[in-house]
C-alpha cells in the first residue's frame, strides 16, 4: 500500500484555537506583533499542534461526516446499534521531533507511514494490540519539519479504573 | 528567556499546575481543535451506556498538550527538539494536573528533560522526555 499523503494548510486562527484548548495563553501563539519581536520572529504553533492534521483527513474516522452513521449517541447511547464498540482505541505514546519552524502560510504535506505492531496482555484491559504510526511533516519548500511517532492501542475491554 | 548552559545543573526541576478541576468544556474545545471526535472524550451518554466508563476522559493529546505547556514556559519558545510522552492513566473532568521536567542531562548546547504530570491524588497521568537546545 503506498504511504498516505494528506496536505495540512497551517492557519493563525486555527493555531490560536488550537492554544486555547490546552489551556495555554503564551501570546505567541495568539498575536503576530507580539510574535514578531521575540526570538522566533513569527507565530510558532504550540508542540503538539501537529496531531490537527486528522482535521485534513478526508477520510479520518474520529469524526462525523455526511451521509454516514455515527457510532456515538443520539436517539440511543450509540447511533450504531446492535454492532460492537468501536473506540478506536486509545493512545499509548506519542513522540514529536521538531527539525525546523513552522509558521502560519506554511503548507505541509504529511505522509503517514506503518509502524510495528505488537501485543501484550493487560490484567486492567485484557489483550492489548499496539500499532505505531509515522508521520512525515514536510513543508512547501520540500523540508522535513516535523516527525510523528505515535503509538495506539486497542484494549480487549474498558481500562479498569481500580 | 532560554535556558542557560552555565546556569543549569542535573537536577534542576520546573513544576507548574497545568489544569485546575479540568472541565469537559476544554475536552470538547480540544476535540474541536485537533479534530478527534471520538464520543469516549466528549459523549457522556455514549461513553458511560455504550462504552462502559464511568464518564468522559480526557484526549491523551491534550494531556500532552497541557504538559507541553509547563515545558514550553521553561525552556523558552521555539526551543523544542524532541518531545516524547506515554500516557500511563486517564484523565477525567474535575481532575487537577501538575507538570514537572526535571533535567537529566546537559548535552553541550543542547539540555534533555525528564517529565512527569500528575493528578490530584499524586498518580502519574503521562511521564515523557524532551530536548531543548539551550544558551552557552
Amino acid at each position: 500500500m503506498a504511504d498516505k499523503q494528506v496536505i495540512m494548510p497551517v492557519e493563525a486562527t486555527h493555531i490560536l484555537m488550537f492554544a486555547r484548548s490546552v489551556n495555554d495563553d503564551n501570546q505567541l501563539y495568539y498575536d503576530a506583533d507580539y510574535a514578531a519581536k521575540t526570538e522566533v520572529g513569527h507565530v510558532l504553533p504550540p508542540p503538539t499542534f501537529y496531531r490537527a492534521v486528522a482535521q485534513f483527513d478526508p477520510e479520518y474516522f474520529l469524526r462525523p461526516k455526511v451521509g454516514q452513521k455515527w457510532f456515538g449517541s443520539a436517539k440511543g447511547p450509540s447511533g450504531i446499534e446492535g454492532k460492537p464498540q468501536s473506540s478506536g482505541g486509545l493512545h499509548a505514546e506519542q513522540h514529536f521531533e521538531y527539525h525546523q519552524p513552522v509558521k502560519p502560510g506554511d503548507v505541509l504535506t504529511v505522509t503517514t507511514k506503518p509502524g510495528k505492531t505488537w501485543e501484550k496482555v493487560s490484567k486492567r484491559a485484557g489483550k492489548l494490540t499496539f500499532t505505531e504510526t509515522i508521520q512525515e511533516y514536510r513543508n512547501q519548500d520540500g523540508e522535513l519539519v516535523v516527525t510523528s511517532r505515535g503509538v495506539g492501542v486497542k484494549t480487549e475491554r474498558p481500562v479498569d479504573q481500580g | 528567556m532560554a535556558l542557560k548552559a552555565s546556569e543549569l545543573n542535573v537536577g534542576d526541576a520546573h513544576e507548574e499546575v497545568v489544569v485546575e478541576n479540568l472541565s469537559r468544556g476544554l475536552i470538547v474545545m480540544y476535540a474541536g481543535t485537533s479534530g478527534d471526535y471520538n464520543p469516549l472524550h466528549s459523549d457522556e451518554v455514549y461513553t458511560t451506556q455504550a462504552a462502559g466508563y464511568p464518564s468522559v476522559f480526557a484526549h491523551g493529546m491534550l494531556t500532552m498538550g497541557l504538559t507541553g505547556k509547563m515545558l514550553t514556559n521553561y525552556v523558552g519558545d521555539g526551543r523544542l527538539t524532541k518531545f516524547g510522552v506515554r500516557f500511563t492513566n486517564q484523565v477525567w473532568p474535575g481532575d487537577t494536573l501538575t507538570s514537572k521536567a526535571i533535567v537529566a542531562e546537559i548535552r553541550g548546547d543542547e539540555v534533555d528533560l525528564e517529565l512527569e504530570t500528575v493528578n490530584q491524588d499524586g498518580k502519574t497521568v503521562v511521564t515523557g522526555n524532551a530536548t531543548a537546545r539551550i544558551d552557552a
